[in-house]
């Protein structure tokens, strides 16, 4: 009989550090699948965050480069554009992409920086102890926002998809969850579109995913999940918010479309 | 090649650092170092390299940390303000033993300051200036022909020691136009690098991180760190010195200000005053030992920097009280007069 589920030889076989019910682990391993699928792992190269998941290479089993907080995309930018036939997957949280490395994430989506960003919004800072983060929740309780955050005083959650949807690099730009099954095969399917999308060097690519952090909401993993259907879907709604569809683009075209110059 | 040419300070730089192999500059514009971006934004497309103006001096030395990761030699440079945003990188690189190139062509400060040449940054670049026990080779010319030099070897130490390397030069040193030429250094080969990530055939996982959390990892690390720092403070002190040989007063200067401190030496000898110079080109590691030798045989040693007494400090450190040590400085933008050291000179000797 055939094997119908099993580790991606990608995904090291090691016990996980996330806490019950966190989102990050689902994430990685849909990002393991997606790389054995496409066979791909030699030429990949990951950056870990400063977050959570900052033992991202426990996890995945491919070369890893580890930036400082918020710096992924320009140091994606780098490697990038010394290894241009490689696929650079920049793996962040929202306080890193979102609020210290947002001018990197901004520019880096501009320049049309063939990278593939996973972008984790837990609308908390989870690695910390919970402070708010610039996704957190009109009223969401935090460390920092002992009595809920309040736009008057802590501004509003940032929507960065849609921020992003406004340059002309941003190439492929999608929000998912893993809230559900479904959801869950959605997230890895976005995910391989945005690998596609830097394989077809049509420019940048970001999957944000809405995930759970049950330690830092106060809740059991169920009910983390069903508040992310309940509390952050309403605000920060799934979909596409640019393709390469909309500027009728080919994927998978693995020719450069910078060619170095030689002489 | 070998060809003399006029050439400006910054310009010089760009080149020989094309001619060292770097094809990756990340750059932000800033006063007074523009000539060196804009020399490479022109020659990095001809030699098939890249160029990108960064968003900012922060996600420059991380585009520098990115493809240095990746094994390549790659290079950024500003002035003071710019510099002061790449600590943070430089200490990650630092900690995740990337070599890189950099260059701080100083503008005066503290703040914004002004763009008038300064050697306020010493403390900045000798010290680390980001967080953390590290050290960045520094080197510091005292004209167009040595920032090409040391430019040349800041490259390979750089790759040497897999640490960062910098040039610590000076608006005068980075605008002004001198005859030079582009030597051809005799390096000795370099380790393979074996640790960039890419091309994973074959081999396992690699990782490049400054983060070491496990149970002693860190100390063990640092210590490590330690003893490479150690081991280029015992091979790689360069320096030069000029009529100390009977000196009773020996100046002791580095960049522009050693170029006037020459100056003064040279009238001195002919008024007949016993003065020499210590002119140090690596700022660190410093040439403690050789300042140290010099105390012994001189009366006083007077320091003469373009800022209010930094690299006073190390040559105090070094002299550990042989001899009286003095000092002349200047800031907001002017520069040491010879005759003035000169003046002092005569009270000193
Ligand atoms: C420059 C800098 N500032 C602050 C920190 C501390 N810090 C570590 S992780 C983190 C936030 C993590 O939150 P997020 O990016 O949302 O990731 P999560 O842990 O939620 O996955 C912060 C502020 C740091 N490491 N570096
Ligand atoms: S604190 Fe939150 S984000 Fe971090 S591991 Fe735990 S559940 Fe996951």
């Amino acid at each position: 009989m055939a094997k119908a589920f099993s580790r991606p030889a990608t995904f090291r076989d090691v016990s996980t550090n996330y806490c019950p019910g966190c989102g990050h682990g689902i994430i990685q391993r849909l990002v393991a699948e997606v790389v054995d699928e496409m066979g791909i792992r030699e030429r990949t190269i990951g950056l870990p965050p400063v977050g959570c998941a900052v033992y991202l290479d426990l996890y995945l089993d491919f070369d890893m480069v580890q930036p400082a907080h918020g710096r992924t995309p320009a140091v994606a930018t780098g490697l990038k554009r010394a290894l241009p036939d490689h696929i650079i997957i920049g793996y962040e949280g929202d306080g890193g992409l979102a609020a210290i490395g947002t001018a990197e994430v901004i520019h880096a989506a501009n320049r049309g920086e063939n990278i593939t960003m996973i972008f984790v919004n837990n609308a908390v800072y989870g690695m910390t102890g919970g402070q708010m983060a610039p996704t957190t929740l009109v009223d969401q309780k935090t460390a920092t926002t002992p009595l809920g955050r309040n736009p008057e005083r802590d501004g509003y959650p940032l929507r960065l998809c849609e921020l992003l949807a406004t340059l002309d690099g941003a190439a492929y730009l999608v929000r998912t969850t893993v809230s559900s099954p479904a959801n869950v095969r959605k997230t890895k399917k976005a995910i391989r579109k945005a690998i596609e999308v830097q394989m077809g060097k049509l420019g940048f690519s970001m999957v944000e995913v809405l995930s759970p952090c049950p330690t830092n909401w106060g809740l059991n993993p169920v009910d983390a999940m069903k508040w992310i259907e309940e509390k952050m879907i309403s605000y920060f709604p799934l979909g596409e918010f640019k393709t390469p569809e909309d500027k009728n683009e080919v994927l998978i075209d693995d020719t450069p479309k910078r060619e170095p110059k030689t002489k | 090649m070998g060809s003399r040419m006029l050439m400006k300070g910054n310009e010089a730089v760009g080149e020989a650092a094309i001619r060292s192999g770097c094809r990756y500059y990340f750059g932000y514009p800033i006063t007074p170092q523009n000539e060196l971006t804009a020399y490479m934004a022109k020659r990095m497309p001809e030699v098939g390299g890249t160029f990108i103006q960064a968003e900012s001096e922060i996600a420059a030395i991380n585009m520098v940390y990115g493809a240095a990761a990746a094994g390549q030699r790659a290079m950024t440079s500003s002035s003071g303000p710019g510099i002061s945003l790449k600590q943070e990188g430089i200490s990650y690189l630092a900690g995740a033993e990337l070599p890189c190139f950099f260059v701080n062509v100083v503008r005066g400060g503290p703040g914004l300051g002004n763009i008038a040449p300064a050697q306020s940054d010493y403390f900045q670049a000798t010290r680390g200036g980001g967080h953390g026990d590290y050290r960045v080779i520094v080197l510091a010319p005292n004209g167009v022909q040595e920032m090409a030099d040391l430019t040349m070897l800041g490259f390979h130490l750089a790759d040497k020691y897999r640490n960062p390397a910098m040039v610590l030069a000076d608006g005068i040193l980075g605008q002004m136009l001198e005859p030079m030429e582009f030597r051809r250094p005799d390096f000795p080969p370099l380790p393979p690098k074996d640790w960039a990530v890419g091309n994973m055939e074959n081999r396992t996982s690699r990782l490049v991180s400054s983060l070491f959390l496990g149970e002693g990892e860190l100390e063990k690390h640092n210590l490590d760190l330690q003893k490479k720092y150690d081991k280029i403070q015992a091979e790689e002190v360069r320096w030069e010195g000029l009529m100390l040989e009977d000196a009773k007063v020996a100046l002791v200067a580095y960049g522009t200000s050693a170029r006037i401190a020459r100056g003064a030496v040279i009238q001195g000898r002919a008024q007949g005053l016993k003065v020499g110079l210590c002119r140090p080109i690596t700022v660190w590691p410093f040439p403690s030992q050789i300042v140290g030798q010099i105390s012994e045989n001189v009366k006083n040693i007077l320091v003469v920097e373009m800022s209010m007494g930094q690299m006073v400090e190390d040559v105090r450190l070094a002299v550990e009280g042989r001899c009286e040590v003095h000092f002349y400085g200047s800031t907001g933008g002017g520069i040491p007069a010879a005759e003035e050291i000169l003046e002092r000179v005569k009270r000193l000797i």
